[in-house]
């Protein structure tokens, strides 16, 4: 029996089905009604015309999806939505390896100081985050444009979170912020089990730290490194969603929209609820396919120490 | 060795460059939550002239942050509590014992893992209006909307599969010798459970609650569609003391109310932030 049950003593025992029925059931029950189920509608109401809350509902087959194609604010949420995967991606990954290569390899003092410094945003709920970049990036009396007249740079103040080409960036920028800490500590634990004596043997052989990084940190953390692509997606649809919420409203214009966020606006303040559930299979799909495409793209041997 | 040492030297200006870009603002809000109104409209570098307290005095009761505090307290409590009720003996049975249907089971949590609670906040939202529907012969004021009961429960069903994931496996690495020594003693399956399995499990239960607490204490698309009433949440409240902020210009007392939602949490952090950091580096936990 896998794992070695207690029911191994003089085979099973009598009431043991009883016992694992009512051990199973209410974890099941929860799960089910609100997990599964609601995850069901997102699917089954994608097909239907409704508004959530009158009696009428409408079989629209593949209509909610066709929409889509020619709506313009959903195709700018998806293109917000990519921009905001790739960018933050492509900075907290680079960021946050050669931070956690260099907390590991150099020995620093201070090291759980800015350990535990960096990880601060991971603890902290993305309102609170929302709350102090509006306070940083105020048109006013934020602390960016504050300090900038401070130094007379009066020419660089903007304003971060009302002009429609810089919203997205000050997002892109408080998503690094929030989570660079959280990923530096993910690779640190996967660079502490790489054995000393390698890095030793290849500094005999002349080896500068940067080659030891592409030579030997890089491929060894390879495994871990592809994890964390699957939670970039992840958080690129989700965090984006619930910052865009707090800190942007969408705005100006639908400047800042997201995929998530335009959804929940058409469910819930729009009441087209059967189209924001099909938005929602949309952002299903999608991130199940760039998850999948990113680690198929990353697939290597796995490399033994 | 100049040349080393030139680099030591960049590196840490680099790693100090990026510790006080996250460390500043979350300090400057801690000591701009001292300031008066008129003092905002100065250089943001200038400390506070005086420790203006009413700050805090008007977040706590004009914005009713106080009463969103114990909302807050009540509601992750309540979640905790029933999330361990259902998770700890389901996790058991599905790490020891045979049944018809674990396969099943198994499966369709490991699928629970990967629907986002972001994805069907709307979804159980409707669900619970359409309940209150049906009941308000029974109870016309709505039961299911509106109670922060509901709210906890829904944030334990939301975490069910990520606890049970995380303490099955660890019932798994258990040593049944334990189990069998009981058993053979006459204890129940009951008391096996809870009196020999459950101290064994302190590590993993204690992953569990650290993520289950952050995530329910943090969140707030759940509260915010669940508890549309008077009765919000900590970071409800917060939120709405931003877009209050934003028309009247009253700075001080949303960043009072910034520095009660914060405070806790970075207590919390600092007493168990060895565990929280082990806790993500064994489990790949995304928060």
């Amino acid at each position: 029996m896998p794992g070695g049950s207690p029911s191994s003593i003089g085979g099973r025992r009598r009431g043991d089905g009883l016992f694992v029925l009512a051990c199973l059931l209410p974890a099941l029950v929860l799960f089910a009604v609100f997990m599964i189920v609601p995850t069901v509608n997102v699917f089954r109401m994608s097909f239907y015309t409704w508004s959530g809350f009158s009696p009428d509902m409408r079989f629209a087959g593949l209509g909610n999806f066709t929409r889509l194609l020619d709506d313009e604010q959903f195709v700018r949420a998806f293109q917000n939505t990519v921009a905001l995967l790739v960018v933050v991606t492509v900075v907290t990954m680079g960021v946050g390896l050669f931070l956690a290569a260099i907390m590991t390899r150099q020995r620093l003092r201070g090291r759980a100081l800015f350990r535990f410094i960096l990880y601060v945003p991971s603890v902290l709920s993305v309102v609170v985050i929302a709350a102090i970049f509006s306070a940083i990036l105020d048109q006013e009396n934020g602390l960016l444009n504050g300090t900038l007249r401070l130094l007379s740079l009066d020419g660089l103040r903007q304003v971060w979170l009302g002009d429609q080409q810089l919203v997205l960036w000050s997002v892109a920028f408080a998503m690094v912020w929030q989570s660079l800490g959280y990923y530096m500590v993910l690779y640190m634990s996967g660079m502490a089990s790489i054995p000393e004596e390698l890095y030793e043997a290849s500094a005999l052989d002349g080896a500068t730290a940067g080659r030891q990084f592409f030579a030997i940190t890089l491929p060894l953390i390879w495994q871990n490194l592809r994890t964390t692509l699957t939670f970039f997606v992840m958080s690129a649809v989700n965090l984006s969603f619930v910052l865009v919420r707090a800190m942007t409203g969408g705005g100006p214009d639908g400047s800042s929209e997201v995929l998530l966020s335009y959804m929940y606006k058409q469910a819930y303040t729009n009441s087209s609820y059967g189209y924001g559930m099909a938005i929602g299979v949309v952002i299903f799909a999608f991130s199940f396919l760039v998850s999948l495409l990113v680690s198929r793209a990353t697939r290597r041997e796995p490399l033994q120490f | 060795m100049t040349t080393i040492n030139w680099r030591r030297t960049l590196t840490y200006v680099l790693v100090t460059a990026i510790a006080l870009a996250i460390a500043v603002p979350v300090a400057w809000v801690l000591v701009a939550s001292l300031k008066q109104k008129s003092e905002f409209f100065g250089s943001p570098w200038t400390p506070p002239e005086g420790l203006h307290l009413q700050n805090y005095v008007d977040a706590f009761v004009t914005a009713r942050m106080g009463q969103y505090f114990f909302t807050s307290v009540l509601v992750t409590l309540l979640g905790l509590v029933f999330v361990l009720a259902v998770s700890v003996p389901a996790a058991y049975v599905i790490a020891r014992y045979e049944f018809r249907g674990r396969g099943l089971v198994e499966v369709a949590l490991l699928a629970g893992l990967f629907v986002n609670v972001n994805y069907i906040v709307v979804p159980i939202f409707l669900m619970l209006v359409g309940w209150d529907r049906a009941l308000v012969d029974v109870l016309p004021g709505g039961f299911f909307i509106d109670n922060p009961g509901v709210l906890s429960l829904v944030y334990a069903a939301t975490s069910i599969p990520f606890t049970i994931y995380l303490l099955t496996a660890y019932f798994r690495s258990i040593p049944a010798e334990y189990e069998e020594a009981a058993a053979l003693d006459g204890a129940s399956r009951l008391r096996i459970m809870t009196r020999v399995m459950l101290p064994m499990a302190r590590p993993a239960l204690t992953t569990v609650i650290l993520f289950n607490f952050l995530a329910y204490w943090n969140d707030f698309i759940i509260a915010l569609t669940l508890l549309p009433g008077e009765g919000k949440t900590l970071q409800v409240g917060l939120l709405n003391l931003m877009t209050a902020q934003k028309a009247a210009a009253d700075y001080g007392r949303l960043y009072a109310g910034m520095v009660i939602v914060i405070v806790p949490v970075l207590i919390f952090y600092a007493l168990i932030q060895r565990r929280l950091i082990e806790g993500m580096a064994s489990g790949g936990v995304k928060g």
